[in-house]
């Protein structure tokens, strides 16, 4: 449950070794490092007290019976919300539900942002118009997307719908209110919202590939998916973990875009994790027991991210190692 | 085969150029549609009649020109909270080396993975406390909170790539680190503070989720919530001036993006900034 504050311990300890140099300790360094001192702390207090001090006590939260009453007393309850957490079973649907948005948003939005990424890196025309429309949904409001989706699916006189009808398919989907299409519908306006930082970076790293290296595989007969699978993708490789692990751990701690598409329904379909504490914490007013959900999410997020670097890092080492 | 692929290319490109474009064309469409023909069922992306009225009735709703006033105030007074913060902890956090620096940076990466209700429930009862929740105050200060570390990271980088060598030579000829700091690292770090300055304006203006767990009385709500509330039941919303309300809203944006498009497309920013 402590995860998230160790994770903040050791890693950045790592470099402290190397300066065990003897430091000289003439009068001009002393009074260098007395005036560094002055000027880091005031910098850095801010940022302590406005930023890390709230996550440590939202962490501390989890660990008591809080509530959102007048009366804002609370104790200490130890593990209790995290063993009724273990057998809610709405918390661990809102969970699933979570993990297959996070997950297919990121992957499905990765392979299309390839695919736009290798189109914008070959000479084609219509380049500055894509790109323009790429970046579009780039600072858009969630909201403003959320409302320009829902029109999108509207069951009547939506252009979805009536774009089906006129190549002869069923054209009476409620779209964001049919069980089984809820979660596809709004996992295809998650892939639209993240597209272009996706395509941006991608299409930052396509340009860092040499042309050589290119050149040089053609020369060897490799054909064009040759080529992708055996020099893209590998010099890609860096990118693509940091840009999935971030959209991964983006997509799962969305809020606002499914809540206004949707509000989690129909039935639940589409209620994602933070959904569901929001919901507990100023719904139910059990500010205590969500503070363990998030606790607990955040928990999971940075162990699959733990797994997902480490698997990545054996494959380079690997790779490297042959 | 090889005479296909360009146009297998462009067929391609046209797919995206659809995907991307084509909800936000229909959102204008919508917009300047007349009431008559968003209700019936014909369906077009090219209005039948140009009319602004959907903008001027969205305009003469109250709630839409006050929580859009509300927007401005809490985006600028966050916006400058945070660069008076971040720059100087950034300025240090970049210059330092070892411990302080490892654990700023580390902190800035782990507070990005934490949920927003790990980052709202304690303020929501420090805020309480002091009877800020219900308030534009508190609002800003929360913004304040949650921009921060990014800013931080982003400030930090342009500050990295300022040479230290120039510092160097500002203080060997003689200058005070004041001088120093105000004559040559603050200007070589205008463009960054503007950057910043419009990244944290943004998400302050876009930003829903804290402004619906804290704000309560219609006159204190900001354009998101205002338009979240617009929806209401399902049909019947008055299509028109929420598309067109949606439309106003997402101009900073737009404008911000614009701005920045240069840099972002160069990948100066690449994966930096937040969805």
């Amino acid at each position: 449950m402590t995860a998230p504050t160790v994770e903040a311990g050791p890693r950045p300890t790592a470099p402290v070794p190397q300066r065990h140099k003897p430091r000289r300790k003439s009068g001009m360094a002393r009074s260098k490092r007395r005036e560094a001192i002055a000027l880091v702390i005031p910098s850095l207090l801010p940022i302590l007290v406005l930023s890390v001090a709230p996550l440590l006590v939202g962490v501390g939260l989890a660990f008591t019976d809080a509530r959102l009453v007048r009366n804002p007393e609370y104790a200490f309850v130890g593990m209790d919300n995290f063993v009724r957490l273990a057998d809610n079973s709405f918390f661990w649907d809102s969970f699933r539900i979570g993990m297959i948005w996070a997950v297919s948003v990121t992957l499905l939005q990765l392979v299309a942002a390839m695919g736009l990424a290798l189109l914008l890196d070959s000479d084609l025309k219509l380049q500055g118009l894509t790109r323009v429309l790429a970046l579009i949904p780039w600072a858009m409001p969630p909201v403003v997307v959320a409302i320009m989706w829902r029109m999108i699916y509207s069951p009547n006189a939506g252009p979805l719908n009536a774009f089906l009808g006129s190549v002869g398919l069923p054209d009476d989907i409620n779209w964001l209110a049919n069980f089984s299409t809820a979660l596809p519908a709004v996992i295809v306006v998650g892939i639209w919202v993240g597209m272009p930082q996706t395509t941006v970076t991608l299409l930052a790293g396509l340009q860092q590939i040499p042309d050589e290296l290119h050149e040089a595989a053609a020369i060897d007969g490799a054909n064009a998916w040759r080529r992708f699978t055996a020099v893209t993708l590998p010099s890609l490789r860096p990118i693509i973990t940091s840009i999935t692990s971030l959209n991964f751990i983006w997509n799962f701690n969305s809020f606002s875009l499914v809540y206004v598409l949707t509000e989690g329904g129909p039935g639940g379909r589409t209620m994602l994790p933070m959904l569901y504490t929001y919901l507990e914490a100023f719904k139910n007013r059990n500010i205590g027991y969500a503070a363990a959900m998030g606790v607990v999410l955040v928990v999971v997020v940075v162990l699959l991210l733990a797994i997902y670097l480490w698997s990545q890092f054996r494959q380079d080492r690997d790779s490297t190692g042959k | 085969m090889r005479h296909l692929v360009r146009p297998a290319q462009y067929v391609a490109l046209c797919f995206y150029i659809v995907f991307l474009g084509f909800p936000l064309l229909w959102l204008i469409s919508a917009s300047l549609k007349s009431s008559g023909e968003l209700n019936s069922l014909s369906v077009s992306l090219v209005p039948q009649d140009i009319e602004l009225g959907n903008y001027s009735a969205a305009l003469e709703r109250q709630g839409l020109v006050r929580s859009a006033w509300n927007s401005t105030v809490v985006a600028l007074v966050s916006t400058a909270l945070v660069l008076l913060i971040a720059l100087p902890g950034a300025y240090v956090l970049a210059r330092l080396k070892g411990l302080v620096r490892g654990m700023g940076v580390g902190w800035i990466l782990v507070s990005q993975v934490f949920p927003v209700i790990l980052i709202i429930l304690p303020l929501f009862l420090i805020l309480r406390t002091i009877g800020l929740t219900d308030s534009l105050v508190g609002l800003t200060l929360v913004h304040t909170t949650y921009t921060l570390p990014f800013a931080l990271w982003m400030l930090q980088g342009y500050v990295s790539s300022i040479p230290i060598e120039l510092e160097e030579a500002g203080s060997m000829d003689g200058a005070s680190r004041l001088t120093v700091l105000r004559q040559i690292v603050f200007p070589l770090l205008m463009p960054g503070v503007v950057a910043t300055a419009m990244f944290s304006f943004v998400s302050s203006w876009n930003e829903f989720f804290f402004a619906l767990v804290l704000l309560q009385s219609p006159e204190n709500y900001t354009l998101p919530i205002t338009l979240k509330m617009f929806i209401g039941g399902e049909g019947k919303v008055a299509l028109g001036p929420l598309a067109a309300g949606a439309v106003l809203a997402a101009i900073p944006s737009i404008v911000f993006f614009s701005i920045m498009q240069k840099r972002l497309t160069g990948g100066l920013l690449s994966g930096a900034v937040k969805g």
